[in-house]
């Protein structure tokens, strides 16, 4: 194919929408100090259920309570977004054992790698971090490969 | 002043509000989009992340230039840098299958409940299970490691 289509919706909902997710943690950084990335809820919410030590680490048991207002302050903003834009709900079709089996690797990886695509992503890269920087070109790296063999096994969307 | 009381909460929650929501205008909610940025189909993603990242990274520069403390809690501003050992890179690794595979990641999935996406809930009870088993088996390494007595 000749002369590809790179940014086939434009860039204004990107670029908005990008923006809009940094002023979230800059308005949480710059009131409170904290840098919130969204993946240590996986591990400090499960503070509340086990007793494995990992989980109940002190930076994790501190900052659950904080995390759990934050996850659903995502959820709230994500849905007056839906009322108001979207015009209701939106589906997804990808199916539902590449959500379980992508979500189980989702959750092992942004736990050992220190981060996710908002930690890292985001935060990190904000602050220049190098292991942020060297995190986020490996996931980067290994999602585009991921998802290309994916599209050649003929698995859509 | 510490991390508590009302308004402390009300900023974290007004602060996830905006996240949330930019999350599902700039559509990185849908796993879609990101499949389609994965592919190079639409790479409209790149301003999402790049301009997610400028922004807090301008908040991050100019409050640890200034040296003051945040209003709220009396904490020192400080930057996100966490140590670097073969962790970072292959849990990378493990989340850029994950992510390539089913288009998610955990801010990006929460916002998608928000957006009435149902069938997320697999991806996070998916993440649950994955952070779960990572916190247990590490767990159990490190008490194997430390402790006088062998592992049952």
């Amino acid at each position: 194919m000749i002369g590809p289509e790179l940014f086939p919706n434009g860039i204004a909902r990107y670029a908005i929408g990008g923006a809009l997710i940094g002023g979230g943690v800059a308005f949480i950084y710059l009131s409170t100090g904290i840098i919130a990335g969204a993946s240590t809820f996986l591990e400090s919410t499960l503070s509340y259920v086990s007793s494995v030590p990992r989980f109940n680490r002190g930076s994790y048991v501190a900052s659950r309570d904080w995390r759990v207002v934050f996850t659903l302050g995502i959820v709230l903003g994500a849905a007056v977004y839906a009322v108001g834009w979207q015009g209701g709900a939106w589906t997804t079709d990808v199916q539902w054992w590449r959500l379980l089996g992508g979500g189980v690797l989702v959750g092992v990886g942004t736990r050992l790698g220190k981060g996710c695509t908002s930690g890292h992503g985001v935060c990190g890269v904000g602050s220049m971090s190098r292991t942020s920087l060297v995190n986020v070109a490996t996931f980067m790296a290994i999602a585009i490969g991921t998802a290309q063999l994916v599209q050649a096994l003929g698995v859509t969307p | 002043m510490s991390r508590n009381g009302a308004a402390f909460y009300l900023t974290v929650l007004v602060g996830g509000l905006i996240f949330g929501f930019g999350l599902a205008y700039s559509h990185m909610a849908r796993p879609e989009v990101v499949l389609n940025f994965l592919q190079f189909d639409d790479l409209g993603l790149l301003f999402v992340m790049g301009g997610a990242a400028v922004v807090s990274g301008v908040a991050f520069a100019v409050a640890t230039r200034l040296r003051g403390r945040a209003p709220l809690t009396g904490e020192e501003y400080v930057r996100r840098l966490k140590s670097f050992d073969r962790n970072v890179v292959a849990g990378g690794a493990i989340f850029g299958v994950g992510w390539g595979v089913s288009g998610i990641c955990p801010g990006a999935a929460y916002a998608s409940v928000g957006i009435g996406n149902w069938p997320i809930l697999w991806a996070i009870g998916g993440m649950f299970l994955g952070a779960y088993a990572q916190g247990y088996l590490r767990s159990q390494l490190t008490d194997a490691s430390a402790g006088p007595t062998a592992a049952d």
